[in-house]
């Protein structure tokens, strides 16, 4: 693995000197064709099984005294009828409602709906099993958010929490997102794309042309959201399944990171990197750089074969 | 909806002391069932307060339930009341005592009103970690229930006289003094409507200050709330925007909850009920400005405006609108005519159209102009679709065989025999022919020799078109199982729906799609069997499903057609035709085309689902309509082929 990432680095130019390095993927990124097609080739040789790894990063800030987010990492492998398949589930809750209890709902949600999807695959997971499962992936996901919601307005009844869930089997990826917590692809090119869409106020605004991206930046009420984990009788998550990048990464983050460091500078931290967990590192270190005024979290995630 | 952190604090109402809050220590506390099932509901015969028995559960909401219980001061006639209850669940003593705070400011101001619109409370109490607020009963309904359980949509009339209704007690609460109250939560479910038909606002649950947390505060209802209320602002104004959003739901039966925040523009009401008159949905319209300033001034100038529609609209009779597109000077290209039905779908090789008939024959036809080249006779009928390659023409036949023609002369090159009539199409992938028969086997046949390469045994027989991806054949039989098949006939997973699978599949990406007769459209991860998603139609499907952009389109037996969101399984959109769809929909430039049994061929806007034209035909259409170089070709059981204009 560190193959790749030497050979990244060199591509991207060295971490040791960061500030030549911003230059440098203004510069390269978008790569060749060439490039691309080589950075492609360096990973495919390197398992002959396709695997998942991950890390993860957090910190309560600088400014805050609590850690309202929750962060959950698995990662593992499933003997199926045709073969080992990869198995992830990666979430990221980012609670709020202050005295109302955020940290209670966050993580409340992980622990749920974690719960329910690994209780629906446990039998996957350790025991042979022929058919697969009659339930599909957005099924499970559904259920196990409305597990979530029900389970918050019990312990923590008035709070709220963001959620952004993937479920990784195989090449497919089935997110559930409510809130402003995000997910992304990443690709080595320079690219960056998020896949899922905030259920903020301000971004509904975006969407409506009231507001430039601009205004969006500074906008007052950045913060309210029109959808969260426990709020509202009826929840509406979004669910969709989706492939895996390759080459490329999956990073699921809470606004603390997204909201804080500019997205260049996310590229960087990642493509910089000798391996994941030091890319985990880099971004909760340049969140905090920045002021680190809310909780940060991120998770990132590799399918490499 | 959540604010991470508020600075604002609306002061909007005025407290009044006059009920006490009495503790019963008589139930047991609720805090030990975290983590466990939701906390149990009240059990009929339970007496509340040594005063209320509780008899059922006529309400559940975010804290608790509503019960209709006996009020057994009064034994010689039966008062009915609602209690409506609050867990007390948090296991913070801060949040507890929050909690209850909200749930007395609820019961003090309700106390302080009188409108006819305005239910009566009459006790409130909190037994250990339930509160409970005592209310007049209302016999009757809310209107989300009355909406969800209509047939079709509510009168126009109906939802008139109930807005008057609600705009004159938003008035009334507006006009509250000293403060003005701010109801904040306007939205079906929280209106009662009684058993004389007149509306009652319940749910006073946040019609008060809402507490001002450092992090967090639940300030409405998303779906019903104007933008500035997301902001933390409440003002009159935002009621009545949250009024317009009621009725809009109450008109189109659309639940906003379940669309992004400020939709309602995208969905206009007379567009989903044509019958609405224009009038009143300007009234509408007008409430759900996106700026207050363009919203009615006032609740009471709302009242004027919706009165004034009643006036000009009066009467209760209304003459629905037609506005259903028509087929209307639509020609065909040219036609011709088979000696019986075609069930099958043609296909295209330059310049020639092929198409099989019950008339047994394989027709060679001029796609340009219709005329006749040669037909090949089988001794089957022919429902199967033909292949093309390398200047022959492979198709199966009820006579139990795979014939391949020579495209130029019309004569047979070989046949392979199965031990089944075939209905399945012939798909032809690495130097195979792969093709399901009714023996119950998916057979491999090599395209040099003609000889059987192997065959796969299943389970029932296979009408389905065998799918080639990934080095992996993918086919259903009609008992349900589907296999995914190497190229050495060897099986590599399998997967099992609940009915026949006569369906072909069409993949993209890494994912397969089918529908089956169980009513099921299913998304399957191609590489190992795992399902994405399932999608309910509303009956059998063996409608094969297309796949464009992000969009999945399929045909059912209920004589829809779906348009689907590949990645979220989300209807987009549903066409109804007068019969069962079970051809494929074909998408061509932003059209999609689909034939029906009730004998037309549909060509829809793709993305929106709107009719753009019809084709009749005078026999039911199952096949697929093909179109190539913006002419439509399409089979009907009235024995012809038709070219159309695309
Ligand atoms: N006074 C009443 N009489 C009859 N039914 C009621 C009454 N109050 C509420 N309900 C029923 O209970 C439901 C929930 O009540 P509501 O006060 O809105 O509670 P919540 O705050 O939980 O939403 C209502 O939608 C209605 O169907
Ligand atoms: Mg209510």
């Amino acid at each position: 693995m560190n193959k790749l990432f030497r050979w990244l680095s060199r591509l991207f130019g060295n971490n040791q000197s960061s500030s030549a390095t911003t230059q440098e993927i203004a510069n390269t990124a978008p790569l060749t064709e060439q490039q691309i097609q080589s950075i492609v080739t360096n990973q495919n040789p390197r398992f002959d099984l396709q695997q998942l790894v991950s890390a993860c990063g957090q910190s309560v800030g600088k400014q805050r005294d609590l850690n309202e987010d929750s962060l959950l990492a698995i990662t593992t492998t499933m003997a199926g009828n045709s073969g080992n398949l990869p198995f992830g589930l990666y979430i990221v809750a980012d609670g709020m409602g202050g005295h109302q209890f955020g940290e209670v709902a966050s993580n409340a949600a992980i622990r749920t709906v974690a719960g329910y999807i690994l209780r629906k695959f446990h039998p996957y997971l350790f025991h042979v099993k022929t058919d697969t499962m009659e339930e599909s992936f957005q099924e499970i996901m559904q259920a196990a958010v409305t597990d979530a919601q029900r389970a918050i307005q019990r312990e923590a009844p008035g709070s709220g929490t963001t959620l952004t869930a993937a479920l990784v089997i195989g090449q497919q990826i089935t997110v559930a997102h409510v809130g402003d917590s995000r997910a992304y692809f990443i690709y080595p090119d320079g690219r960056i794309e998020p896949i899922t869409r905030d259920h903020s106020l301000v971004k509904r605004l975006e969407e409506l042309g009231h507001i430039t991206p601009d205004e969006a930046a500074n906008y007052p009420h950045r913060n309210v959201l029109y959808r969260a984990l426990g709020q509202g009788e009826i929840l509406d998550p979004d669910i969709f399944t989706i492939g895996f990048p390759q080459p490329g990464y999956l990073m699921i983050c809470s606004d603390g990171l997204w909201g804080v460091v500019a997205e260049q500078d996310l590229i960087r931290s990642i493509v910089d990197a000798p391996n994941l967990q030091r890319a985990c590192q880099n971004l909760v270190s340049a969140a905090n750089t920045a002021g680190g005024p809310d909780n940060i979290s991120v998770v990132l995630v590799q399918l490499i074969g | 909806m959540v604010v991470k952190q508020s600075s604002a604090n609306y002061n909007l109402l005025t407290r009044s002391s006059a009920l006490e809050t009495r503790i019963f220590p008589e139930l047991s506390d609720d805090r030990g069932d975290q983590g466990s099932p939701p906390p149990r509901q009240l059990q009929a015969g339970v007496t509340l307060a040594k005063r209320y028995a509780i008899q059922e559960v006529i309400g559940i909401g975010g804290m608790g339930s509503v019960y209709r219980a006996r009020d057994m001061h009064f034994p010689s006639v039966t008062k009915l009341v609602a209690v409506k209850e609050m867990i007390n669940s948090a296991p913070d003593p801060l949040v507890r005592e929050t909690i209850v705070q909200n749930f007395e400011r609820e019961a003090n101001l309700l106390a302080t009103l009188q409108h006819p619109s305005i239910p009566r409370i009459s006790d409130y109490f909190t037994v250990e970690s339930r509160s409970y607020l005592v209310l007049e009963f209302i016999h009757g309904k809310d209107l989300e229930a009355i909406i969800n359980e209509a047939n079709g949509f509510l009168p126009e009339d109906q939802v008139l006289s109930w807005a008057i209704e609600l705009c004159d007690v938003l008035d009334y609460l507006h006009k509250h003094k000293p403060d003005p109250i701010i109801f904040r939560d306007m939205k079906p479910s929280n209106v009662m409507v009684n058993h004389n038909g007149d509306v009652i606002l319940v749910d006073f649950g946040i019609a008060k200050t809402f507490q001002t947390g450092i992090k967090g505060t639940m300030i409405g209802t998303e779906g019903y709330s104007p933008p500035e209320q997301y902001r933390g602002e409440a003002t009159p104004s935002a009621d009545i925007y949250a009024m317009g959003a009621t009725i809009h739901h109450a008109l189109t039966r659309r639940d906003p909850r379940l669309e992004p925040p400020f939709s309602f523009s995208e969905r206009p009401i007379r567009r989903i009920n044509s019958s609405v008159s224009p009038d009143l949905e300007t009234v509408v319209n007008t409430a759900l400005e996106y700026n207050p300033e363009s919203r009615f001034g006032s609740a009471a100038d709302m009242k004027h405006a919706l009165t004034a529609v009643a006036r000009k609209t009066g009467a209760l009779v209304r003459s629905p609108q037609t506005g259903t597109i028509q087929a209307s000077g639509i020609k065909p290209l040219w036609s011709f005519k088979c000696e019986d039905e075609i069930r099958g779908t043609p296909t295209l090789f330059q310049g020639t159209l092929y198409i099989g008939s019950y008339d047994n024959n394989l027709y060679a036809l001029g796609a340009a102009d219709g005329k006749f080249q040669w037909k090949y006779p089988t001794d089957g009928g022919i429902v199967s679709r033909p292949a093309l390659f390398e200047g022959n023409v492979y198709i199966g036949s009820e006579d139990k065989r795979l014939h391949v023609i020579s495209t130029r002369s019309g004569k047979v090159v070989w046949t392979y025999f199965t031990n089944g009539p075939i209905r399945s199409s012939p798909r032809i992938a690495e130097g195979h022919i792969f093709i399901g028969s009714d023996d119950n086997h998916l057979h491999a046949v090599n395209l040099n020799s003609g000889r059987m390469a192997w065959r796969f045994e299943t389970a029932d027989p296979v009408r389905s078109t065998p799918f080639v991806m990934n080095d992996l054949v993918y086919a259903g039989c009609e008992t349900g199982d589907y296999y995914a098949i190497d190229f050495r006939g060897e099986l590599k997973w399998r997967f099992r729906a609940k009915r026949a699978i006569t369906s072909s599949t069409v993949g993209l990406g890494q994912v397969l799609y089918f529908s089956s007769v169980d009513g099921t459209l299913y998304s399957l991860d191609s590489r190992n069997g795992w399902v994405i998603w399932r999608f309910r139609l509303g009956k059998a499907s063996i409608s094969t499903p297309c796949v464009i952009d992000d969009f999945v389109f399929v045909g059912a037996a209920d004589g829809f057609i779906y348009a689907v969101e590949a990645k979220s399984s989300k209807e987009i959109w549903r066409f109804r035709t007068e019969h069962q769809v079970n051809g494929s929909p074909v998408v061509y430039k932003d059209s999609l085309y689909c034939g029906s049994v009730d004998g037309s061929l549909y060509c829809l806007e793709y993305r929106t689902g709107r009719l753009r034209w019809k084709f009749g035909t005078e026999g039911a259409i199952t096949g697929t309509p093909l179109v190539y170089d913006d002419i439509v070709y399409i089979g009907s059981t009235d024995h012809q082929v038709y070219a159309l204009l695309a």
